[in-house]
């Protein structure tokens, strides 16, 4: 999938560019982002390995194993092919409180390790279980209930009340998550 | 609006206090559980920054080419039919890649039109209640060498078709003239 779109994508802009005259900047484009990929990088080392590194204290500590019991209805009816008690419950349930949170860099690695955890469960390696799908749906719906980034973008170009927007994105939120589940569901039942 | 920026401050120094002091209260030895995670957290992050890489610098290619610009164009006739504001689209668009990289067109539209213009407001609402798909699907399945994604795309796509709709239609009900 993402051969077709990545190959695309730069495909389609050096076409344009031609077109456009814009050819020079795609030159330039290409070699600042390279170095701006790098930079965000070393930004996300350093974010991603500070917030892993609580997450362990508290996972050592039990912490997220009475966050997902907390949770657990909730995962059974989303997952339904995922015993109960098994780890990638546990990951499932950090992954979804980060999220909610606007933790977004922090959701990360529970997110990758809910998906080793449901490769552990799937029969074909090669391609998505029933209970990936249903993840990474959820997870893509935007669960982040307070736009925090926003908040401080919209202060910052000196909006008159930049947290007028907090209801209507909490209600916008609710309705992509509660489509993508009702999608993953439907899906769930037709496909074999 | 000081409520929340409250909350936004204490989170993450509540984090460390509520996690430190329950992980010292079950008697873990907190400094090194701390470093094993940290190793764990490198190791995912140069697995991600390949893809990281590749999608920003595609999405920047994409940028100086006009290339976004003539996809407005082409898409405006409908956008402006469903009373999407064709300025709206390369973020919608970048957003859907990357979420770094929408961050960028996201303060020129506020620039433009500020942030409490209609544009300002549908943005403001329309990024909060979407994901990055590409990204963030390209990167886990990545993990776990799934090529098979099955209906994984077309899910998140309709859930943020929702979002985008739910965002307008909010938009034009609370704030519209």
């Amino acid at each position: 999938m993402l051969n077709k779109i990545w190959s695309g994508m730069i495909l389609l802009s050096v076409i344009v560019a031609a077109f456009t005259g814009n050819i020079g900047e795609v030159g330039t484009a290409a070699i600042t982002s390279s170095k701006e990929a790098i930079t965000l990088g070393l930004t996300l080392l350093g974010v991603i390995s500070l917030w892993t590194g609580l997450m362990r204290i508290g996972e050592d500590a039990g912490m997220m194993d009475g966050l997902a019991k907390k949770m657990k209805p909730l995962l059974r009816w989303l997952f339904p092919d995922v015993p109960d008690d098994h780890p990638a419950q546990k990951h499932i349930a950090t992954n979804f409180i980060a999220n909610l949170l606007g933790l977004g860099w922090a959701a990360t690695p529970p997110g990758l390790e809910a998906m080793k955890s449901l490769q552990t469960l799937n029969p074909d390696k090669q391609r998505a279980s029933k209970a990936m799908c249903t993840f990474m749906i959820v997870n893509m719906s935007s669960l982040q209930l307070i736009p925090i980034n926003m908040l401080a973008y919209r202060a910052q170009y000196g909006s008159a009340n930049p947290s007028e927007i907090v209801g209507p994105a909490i209600l916008a939120t609710l309705i992509s998550t509660l489509v993508g589940v009702a999608f993953a569901k439907i899906m769930e039942r037709v496909v074999r | 609006m000081r409520v929340i920026n409250m909350i936004s401050d204490l989170m993450i120094p509540l984090i460390f206090v509520g996690i430190i002091t329950y992980g010292l209260a079950k008697r873990v030895n907190v400094f090194e559980s701390f470093l094993e995670g940290v190793m764990d957290g490198f190791q995912v992050v140069v697995k991600i920054l390949p893809t990281f890489l590749g999608l920003v610098v595609a999405v920047g290619i994409l940028r100086a080419s006009g290339a976004l610009e003539l996809i407005t164009m082409v898409l405006s006739p409908f956008s402006e039919w469903v009373h999407f504001p064709p300025s709206l689209i390369p973020i919608a668009l970048t957003k859907f890649v990357s979420s770094s990289a929408a961050t960028g067109l996201i303060l020129d539209l506020f620039k433009v039109f500020g942030p409490d213009s209609l544009e300002g407001r549908m943005t403001s609402i329309m990024i909060g209640s979407t994901e990055t798909i590409l990204y963030t699907m390209s990167v886990y399945f990545m993990v776990i060498k799934v090529k098979d994604t099955r209906y994984t795309l077309s899910g998140a796509i309709v859930s943020n078709l929702a979002g985008i709709a739910a965002s307008v239609v909010l938009t034009y009900i609370l704030f519209g003239a």
